[in-house]
C-alpha cells in the first residue's frame, strides 16, 4: 500500500485518531473504485469542517501517509501517477455556501459544492461565476480549481486566477491559512489564491474559496461559419479578435465528420446583439454565417468525454499557443497523425486546444510526444489529461521550464514530506 | 559600502551606472510616500538584464540587502531604500522589446513607462489596460511589483490580469522566466504570486503584457446628487441591473469644491457626485447609457451631463483626476488613504468615518472607485497646529480598521510597503502570514530583496499611515494621481 512502507502499527494509530476527528461514518475503506491511475488507497475520510480537515491532514502528513485530495473525482486521472496514495481526502461534506454577498457580486463557497449547485445558488440572483468547467453537475469548486479548468468564457471573463480573489487551504502541517479576501480590489499580502490555482492539490487543500461573480447576461447569440482549412480558420478568428466587437467566446471545431467552422458567442442586451450580430456578418463576408443554437459550446467537453469512454485507445490533450499560431499547430498535428491516428479538435481564440486522439496506445504516445516537442518549440505547451494507461514514461505536464528549482521550492514549504499527491505534478512535484 | 564591493558593482554597470555621492543619493531616499526616508548605500543604474543578474549576485554573496526601484511613484514606501543596503533602479532598462498586434502582446523592460504603452500601440487601436493615475511617469516594473490598479480595473482588471510572463532575478541571482506568451505554461502561477509582492521576491526584467482592443466607444455620465448615500444608491442600482461600467467614481463635496479650486472642472456644486463610463459597442453603450440615466433620476440626481467625444470626457474627468492634487488648495496637509471596502457597506462606513472625523476635529475629503469599493479618503489636517498632524494620523489609521471591520482590505492599489506593515497583522491572522512568508522563504531565504518591506516584525511596530508629501514630479506639474 505505502511504497515507503510507513509501519502498520501508524496506519492504525491514523485510522483510530481519523475516526475520533470525523466520527467512524465518515471514514471507510476505501474500494476499487477509488484507485487513482492504479494505485489503491486505504481509507476515505470526508471531513465535516475545515478544522477537521485541517487536523485529518496534519495527521496524516505525521503517519507519513500520503493525501489524494478529491472533490467530484472527475478529472482525478489528471497528472501523473501518484507515486504513493493512502488516504483520499474527500470535501464532499464540506459544500456550503458560506456568504452571498450577492449586492457586492461576490460569493464564498466550500471546495465541495459541485459547480451546478453554485451556480444554481447565484442564478436566482441574476448572477454566475463567469466560468463554463467540464462536468459541472459533478466537478467541484475546489476540484476546478486545482486543476484550473475553464472553458470557453475566459475569452472575454479570464480563467479562475482572474475570478478567485480569496482562498482558504488546509496545509500538511494542520495550518488553515486565509489570504486574499471577500472584495474584488485587494493589494494586501501575496496573491496566494493564484497559487492555489492550478497546483493541483500538491500545496494544500482547499476547503473554500471566495470569487468575484457577473450578471448572468440578458441575451445570448451563437453565430457559426465555415472555413475552407486551418489557415482559413485562423485568418477568420483573427479578424473577429481584432475587431470591436464584444464576443464572449470564439472557437474553431476541426471535427472529423464535418466541415470546419468557427463559432461566436455573442452576451448582451437585445439592442447590442442585433448590431453585433451585422457587424459581424461584414467582418465575415462573403462568407455565411449561421445560427447552430448554443450546444456548439459542449464540442470541448464531448471531446472530454470521448477520451474518458474509451481509455484504453484514446487519449486527450489540452495545448496551449499564440493565437496566431493556431493554423501552424493545426497542420503539424494533421501532419504527424497523418493516417495513423484519427482526430478531433476544437481550439479557443485564447490560444488554448483541446485534441482528442485515437489509434494503438503507442501511436499516440508517439504523435504526443512530437506534437509536444513541436508546440514548445513554439513556446507553447501541451497537458495530457487522459491517454491509455499502458503508455509507459509520458510525462503529463511537459517541460516547466527554468522555473522548475523554484516551483520545487516553493512546494517543499508547504508540503516537506510530499505528503500531497506526491509525483503527480510538473517535475516529480 | 565597503570598497572592494563598490569596485565590482562599478565594474558591473560602468561609473556612470552607480551613484554613492550622498547628495545624489537623496534622490533616492524615499519614494511618494516622503515621510520615510532612508539613505542607501549606492544606487546602480545597471542597463541589462545580465548586469542586474551580476549585482544581485554580488549582492547575495556579500549579504547586501537591495531594493528595486522604478519611477518612484508609489505610495506606500515599497521603494524605499533600507538600512545599509543599495537601490537598484531599472529606469534604464526601458525598452519595449515586441509588439505583437495579431497575438495582443507587448513585452517590455520594467523601465518603460506605462503610458507609453499604450501610446505605441494605440495607432492600431489597442491599449494597456491598467491605468494608475501616473500612468504618465510610474514604470511597468512598478506596477508589477504593487499589482497597479486604476479607474478602469472594474471591468479591465489589475496589472495582474494583464501579466502573463515575467523574466525575473531572483534573489540569489538567478534568472528564470515565469509564465509566457502564451496562457497556462505548466506548473505553479508563480507569475501571479509574483505580481503584487512588493519587490520581496527578485527583480523583474522583462514583462510579457496583454494589450486590449479599443472599444468601439466610450460614453461618460456625470451625475450631481444631494449626498454620497443617494450616489451610493445610483451605483448599487447599476450593478443590480446587471451592468458591468469600465469605471464608476464618486468624489464628496469636500472633494469636489477642491477640484472646482484647482481645475475649474465646471462640476456642478453638490452633495456628491457620480461619474459613470460605460465602454464598449455603441448600440450597447447607448441602450445602457439611458437606463444609467434614469437610475441615477430615480435616486435623486438633480443634474446629469453626458459626454461623448473625447474632449468633453477629457472634461469631466479632468477635476476627478485633480482631485488628490487639490487637497493642496483646501487645506496645507494631507495623508491619502487607500482602503476597500464590500460597496454596500458604504453608507455604513461614511457615517463612521464622518463621525470619527468630528470626534477628531480633522477634515476628510472622499474619493471613490466607487465600483469596486475603493475608498481614497483624503485626512486634511494643518502640521502648524499642535496635535493636528498626530490626529489626522491617528484617524487615518482607523479608516483602515473601518475597513477590515466592514470586511474589506487594507489596500486597493497602492500596497503595503512600509506605511501598513502594522496593519497587515489585524487583516490576518498569524498562520495567513506565516504561510505568506513560506512562498518569501522559497524566493528569497536570506531575505535581501526588499527586506523589512510587507510583513509586520514584532520589533517594528510603531508604523503610521503616512501623510501626504508631494512628489517632486507631481508638484512640476508632470504627473497627477487618483
Amino acid at each position: 500500500m505505502d511504497a515507503r512502507g510507513s509501519s502498520k502499527t501508524s496506519s492504525v494509530a491514523f485510522e483510530d485518531t481519523a475516526r475520533t476527528i470525523v466520527s467512524s461514518e465518515h471514514l471507510r475503506a476505501a474500494t476499487a473504485a477509488d484507485t487513482v491511475a492504479g494505485i489503491q488507497p486505504q481509507w476515505i475520510v470526508e471531513p465535516g469542517s475545515e478544522q477537521e480537515l485541517a487536523k485529518v491532514l496534519k495527521l496524516a502528513n505525521e503517519a507519513g501517509l500520503a493525501v489524494i485530495p478529491r472533490g467530484g473525482g472527475t478529472k482525478l486521472a489528471w497528472g501523473n501517477p501518484p507515486q504513493r496514495a493512502d488516504v483520499i481526502l474527500s470535501t464532499a461534506r464540506l459544500n456550503a455556501v458560506l456568504e452571498y454577498a450577492w449586492s457586492d457580486l461576490t460569493v464564498t463557497v466550500e471546495a465541495g459544492r459541485t459547480m451546478k449547485q453554485l451556480q444554481e445558488t447565484l442564478a436566482a440572483h441574476g448572477q454566475r461565476l463567469a466560468l463554463d468547467p467540464l462536468w459541472p453537475s459533478r466537478a467541484t469548486v475546489g476540484g476546478v480549481l486545482s486543476t484550473n479548468d475553464s472553458g470557453v468564457l475566459r475569452l472575454r471573463f479570464g480563467s479562475l486566477r482572474d475570478l478567485i480573489i480569496g482562498v482558504t487551504l488546509a496545509l500538511p502541517d494542520g495550518t488553515l491559512a486565509k489570504s486574499g479576501g471577500k472584495v474584488v480590489k485587494n493589494v494586501a499580502g501575496y496573491d496566494l489564491p493564484k497559487l492555489a490555482t492550478g497546483a493541483l492539490g500538491t500545496l494544500g487543500v482547499i476547503s473554500s474559496a471566495t470569487f468575484r461573480l457577473h450578471p448572468l447576461p440578458q441575451d445570448a447569440r451563437t453565430l457559426s461559419c465555415l472555413a475552407r482549412d486551418a489557415h482559413d480558420a485562423q485568418r477568420l478568428l483573427l479578424a473577429v479578435q481584432s475587431s470591436k466587437l464584444a464576443h464572449s467566446a470564439l472557437q474553431v471545431r476541426f471535427l472529423e465528420t464535418k466541415q470546419t467552422q468557427m463559432d461566436v458567442l455573442f452576451e448582451a442586451t437585445q439592442a447590442g446583439l442585433t448590431a453585433q450580430v451585422e457587424q459581424l456578418k461584414a467582418i465575415l463576408a462573403p462568407s455565411a454565417v449561421i445560427d447552430p443554437g448554443p450546444a456548439v459550446w459542449n464540442a470541448r467537453q464531448e471531446l472530454y468525454s470521448a477520451a474518458k469512454d474509451n481509455e484504453s485507445s484514446s487519449a486527450l490533450a489540452k495545448l496551449s499557443v499564440l493565437p496566431a499560431q493556431l493554423a501552424e499547430t493545426y497542420n503539424t498535428l494533421a501532419a504527424i497523425a497523418a493516417n495513423r491516428v484519427r482526430f478531433q479538435a476544437v481550439v479557443q481564440a485564447s490560444g488554448i486546444g483541446f485534441v482528442y486522439l485515437e489509434a494503438a496506445p503507442a501511436e499516440i504516445g508517439s504523435t504526443l510526444q512530437s506534437l509536444r516537442a513541436k508546440l514548445e518549440a513554439l513556446g507553447g505547451s501541451l497537458m495530457i489529461a487522459h491517454c491509455p494507461s499502458v503508455i509507459p514514461s509520458l510525462d503529463a505536464w511537459g517541460n516547466p521550464g527554468d522555473a522548475l528549482q523554484l516551483m520545487r521550492a516553493v512546494k517543499s514549504q508547504f508540503d516537506p514530506k510530499s505528503t500531497l499527491n506526491p509525483g503527480r505534478f510538473v517535475g516529480g512535484i | 559600502m565597503d570598497a572592494r564591493i563598490v569596485q565590482e558593482l562599478r565594474a558591473i554597470v560602468g561609473p556612470r551606472g552607480l551613484i554613492t555621492a550622498r547628495e545624489e543619493l537623496q534622490t533616492y531616499e524615499c519614494d511618494a510616500l516622503t515621510n520615510f526616508r532612508v539613505l542607501p548605500l549606492g544606487v546602480l543604474l545597471p542597463e541589462s538584464s545580465s548586469q542586474v543578474q551580476a549585482i544581485v549576485r554580488v549582492c547575495h554573496r556579500e549579504r547586501v540587502p537591495f531594493v528595486a526601484r522604478g519611477s518612484g511613484t508609489g505610495l506606500s514606501g515599497g521603494a524605499l531604500p533600507v538600512e545599509n543596503g543599495v537601490v537598484i533602479s531599472l529606469t534604464r532598462m526601458n525598452r519595449i522589446l515586441e509588439i505583437d498586434l495579431p497575438n495582443a502582446r507587448v513585452v517590455a523592460e520594467p523601465g518603460v513607462i506605462n503610458l507609453d504603452i499604450t501610446e505605441r500601440v494605440l495607432p492600431q487601436e489597442y491599449f494597456y489596460a491598467p491605468d494608475p493615475s501616473s500612468q504618465s511617469v510610474c514604470s511597468i516594473g512598478g506596477n508589477v511589483a504593487e499589482n497597479s490598479g486604476g479607474a478602469h480595473c472594474l471591468k479591465y482588471g489589475f496589472t495582474t490580469t494583464h501579466v502573463l510572463g515575467l523574466e525575473v532575478v531572483l534573489p540569489d541571482g538567478t534568472l528564470v522566466h515565469l509564465g509566457g506568451k502564451a496562457l497556462d505554461a505548466p506548473g505553479y502561477d508563480l507569475t501571479g504570486v509574483f505580481v503584487g509582492s512588493e519587490g520581496t521576491l527578485g527583480i523583474a526584467t522583462k514583462v510579457i503584457l496583454r494589450i486590449v482592443k479599443r472599444p468601439e466607444c466610450v460614453h461618460t455620465l456625470l451625475a450631481a446628487f444631494p449626498s454620497t448615500n443617494e450616489a451610493g444608491a445610483a451605483v448599487s442600482g447599476i450593478i443590480a441591473a446587471g451592468m458591468l461600467p469600465a469605471a464608476i467614481e464618486m468624489m464628496d463635496k469636500l472633494a469636489i469644491q477642491a477640484a472646482e479650486a484647482a481645475v475649474h472642472a465646471n462640476y456642478p456644486d453638490c452633495g456628491a457626485l457620480l461619474l459613470v463610463e460605460l465602454d464598449g459597442p455603441f448600440a450597447e453603450v447607448q441602450y445602457l447609457m439611458t437606463h444609467v440615466n434614469e437610475i441615477c433620476r430615480s435616486n435623486g440626481a438633480w443634474e446629469i451631463r453626458v459626454a461623448q467625444s473625447d474632449v468633453e470626457r477629457a472634461l469631466v474627468w479632468k477635476g476627478r483626476k485633480a482631485a488628490f492634487a487639490a487637497m493642496g488648495r483646501i487645506s496645507p496637509n494631507y495623508i491619502v488613504q487607500d482602503g476597500v471596502i464590500p460597496r454596500t457597506a458604504l453608507p455604513q462606513v461614511m457615517t463612521e468615518i464622518d463621525r470619527l472625523s468630528k470626534e477628531a476635529g480633522v477634515r476628510v475629503a472622499n474619493v471613490f472607485h466607487a465600483g469596486d469599493g475603493n475608498l481614497h479618503p483624503l485626512v486634511l489636517y494643518d502640521r502648524r497646529i499642535a496635535g493636528q498632524e498626530a490626529a489626522a494620523e491617528a484617524l487615518s489609521y482607523k479608516i483602515l480598521e473601518i475597513c477590515i471591520a466592514a470586511g474589506g482590505s487594507i489596500t486597493g492599489e497602492h500596497g503595503v510597503g512600509e506605511d501598513k506593515k502594522r496593519a497587515m497583522s489585524k487583516m490576518f491572522s498569524e498562520p495567513d502570514l506565516d504561510t505568506m512568508q513560506r512562498v518569501r522563504c522559497a524566493f528569497d531565504p536570506l531575505q535581501l530583496s526588499n527586506p523589512t518591506k510587507l510583513f509586520p516584525t514584532p520589533r517594528l511596530c510603531g508604523e503610521k499611515p503616512g501623510k501626504y508629501v508631494a512628489h517632486p514630479l507631481e508638484a512640476a506639474g508632470i504627473a497627477e494621481r487618483f
